[in-house]
């Protein structure tokens, strides 16, 4: 355990030394300066999100950080216009299913080509590599066609199912992790009469905990703020997930709609709250995952 | 003789009963990945294949009308434009992401402890949904009333119509691109973080100033992450859609978006789903795969020259 986690701060070990300590702190305060003006420009758009949600209509586009007077109202007209609170279920329901699954089978899968050797294995890993440059698009069609001949349209089924099989990204991901163990570990297990079963659960699984939170919060996020599969097979606006509603919402109200931009801004806080909060509860998975993997966040 | 023999063959049988249950084993583990890969993609693969030769609108059979569709490809106009859109795309977008994300991670390399503070600032417009990315920038480039224009205003100069103007809507999508490289940040950072200071303080020795010690020191030990990021960007970019549907396409298609933000997976949706065009769109998914191929092994080519690998 310790040694997987020592493996990610790796990264984050040294800093550079500059030859002159003044210069070097001098340096440094300017960079600060400079980064605290950027990182105000990037949370910028935030700020203003959350306020003009927060604005009565004839504000909303103007430029005072503080609403006033505050609007709660857009909040009661998005949940009174929409069915947010069904959009929230269904997303948080496909996204827990989606990162569940995903987690258990690519952490088999990875077992399966760290653990053990057999002919083909690495051209078979390789083939697992090889399907991450593949464009989604090219699949796409074929594979509507097969939910929709398993009359599984207009249903949740298409948009975690898949993940049944496990992900390549992050087959590759909990195998490198898988790689950092002693096999000796294994070893003493078998001694023990443990199967190969009980050798994954039992001692594969709880010793790359880590990596598996971090499958999990990239696999929820990433089901979370999907709009494409939502797109091709829900078709009830009671099955819509919250970016599918938010779409339906911004072509209701806002550009070329109704124009209640306070309601399209306050839908989409309400996909975004989500979000920020399992990044900042999960913070240094998130970190730890995109400087490990490169995965795209 | 024969104990001798048995003994010398027992432990042979051994192994290679070990091996076989092994060997069984490990395609347990990895059955649900191949199960997955026979029947989303290499299967799919075929099927889609076999679907760019015919004419298919899912409520009749498909038509088999020989490389009709890939003709098409050829004389499409709106074709040429939505490849045009997404190349235009990708060649601003690819590189500037790259630069900033780089100023930014080595100015984060520079200020210590802080670092955690503004990486996490960096990174937080990478978490939100693209839904909301492009709803939030469909606002804030509004040519009127947006920030940005009024922000420009401040500066004395006259913003352009982002959301309006044929030849602003890309480089305004480019704009909110560059809103969510956080993660590009943060791997360079980590990748800045693992060239060791020794090399920095020999480079000085010898008299080499910051500018050298980049081009000679920084950019040669990230070059491997440089590439990858470069490689994962291009191919990313290349299929943008979510943020751009949300903006522009749906139920209101806005006037001047519809060809200058007309993006080819945008064309390809719409084909498959809106004209039912399977067979079309199948073609595009194709011909976007085999360009992605090409661009993809140019740069490892190129790569290969300018990437400075240590222990190979």
């Amino acid at each position: 355990m310790s040694a997987i986690s020592s493996q990610i701060r790796l990264n984050q070990g040294q800093r550079t030394q500059a030859p002159s300590h003044v210069w070097k702190n001098v340096r440094r305060v300017i960079f600060i300066i400079v980064l605290l003006f950027l990182t105000a420009i990037f949370l910028t758009p935030f700020l203003w999100l959350l306020s003009a949600s927060l604005k009565v209509r004839a504000e909303v586009f103007n430029t005072d950080v503080f609403p006033d007077p505050i609007a709660w109202n857009n909040y009661v007209t998005v949940w009174q216009a929409a069915p947010v609170l069904t959009w929230l279920k269904n997303s948080t329901i496909v996204a827990v299913l989606a990162a569940a699954t995903v987690t258990i089978s690519s952490a088999a899968v990875a077992f399966g080509f760290s653990y053990f050797h057999f002919r083909g294995r690495d051209m078979l890993f390789n083939l697992v590599l090889a399907t991450m440059m593949l464009p989604g698009v090219v699949t796409m069609i074929p594979v509507y066609l097969i939910w929709n001949g398993l009359g599984q349209v207009n249903t949740f089924t298409p948009l975690w199912a898949g993940n049944l099989f496990g992900s390549a990204f992050y087959i590759f991901m909990i195998r490198q992790f898988y790689r950092s163990l002693p096999r000796e570990l294994f070893e003493a297990a078998r001694v023990d009469g443990a199967n190969y079963f009980q050798m994954w659960w039992r001692i594969a699984l709880p010793l790359t905990r880590t990596a598996l939170i971090v499958v999990f919060i990239f696999e929820f996020k990433a089901s979370w703020v999907d709009l494409f599969k939502p797109l091709i097979y829900l078709q009830n606006t009671a099955l819509f997930t919250m970016p599918r509603g938010l779409k339906a919402v911004l072509d209701q109200f806002g550009q070329g709609g109704e124009m209640q931009w306070e309601v399209v801004l306050a839908a989409s806080v309400i996909v975004t709250i989500p979000m920020i909060l399992i990044f900042f509860f999960g913070q240094k998975y998130f970190m730890d995952g995109i400087a490990t993997t490169g995965l795209k966040g | 003789m024969t104990a001798v023999a048995q003994q010398v063959a027992r432990p042979r049988k051994g192994r290679a009963t070990i091996e076989r249950a092994e060997t069984l084993a490990g395609l347990a583990f990895i059955s649900p990945w191949f199960i997955g890969f026979l029947i989303f993609t290499a299967g799919p693969m075929a099927i889609s294949l076999f679907l760019s030769l015919t004419e298919y609108n899912i409520i009749s059979p498909p038509k088999f009308i020989g490389v009709a569709n890939f003709q098409e490809l050829l004389t499409d106009p709106r074709l040429g434009l939505s490849l045009g859109n997404s190349f235009f795309y990708a060649l601003l977008h690819v590189p500037l992401t790259i630069i900033v994300a780089l100023a930014l991670a080595m100015m984060l390399n520079r200020v210590g402890r802080a670092a955690g503070f503004f990486r996490t600032a960096f990174y937080l417009p990478s978490i939100t949904p693209s839904v909301a990315v492009g709803t939030l920038f469909l606002w804030l480039l509004n040519p009127r009333v947006g920030l940005i224009n009024r922000g420009l205003d401040l500066l004395g100069i006259n913003g352009p119509g982002w959301t309006t103007d044929p030849n602003w809507i890309k480089p305004g999508i480019v704009v909110m691109s560059l809103w969510s490289l956080g993660s590009t940040v943060i791997i360079l950072l980590a990748a800045l973080r693992n060239v060791p200071n020794e090399l920095y303080e020999a480079a000085s020795i010898d008299g080499a100033g910051s500018w050298t010690q980049f081009i000679k020191v920084t950019i040669p030990l990230i070059s491997g992450t440089l590439f990858f990021v470069l490689i994962v960007n291009t191919i990313s970019s290349l299929q943008i859609f979510t943020e751009v549907y949300t903006m522009y396409f749906g139920k209101q298609q806005s006037g001047p978006a519809a060809s200058a933000g007309l993006f080819y997976n945008i064309y390809l949706f719409r084909q498959a789903f809106e004209f039912l065009r399977m067979g079309y769109a199948s073609a595009m998914a194709w011909l976007l795969f085999v360009i992605i191929m090409i661009l993809t092994a140019i740069q490892l080519r190129l790569g290969r020259r300018w990437v400075y690998e240590e222990n190979t």
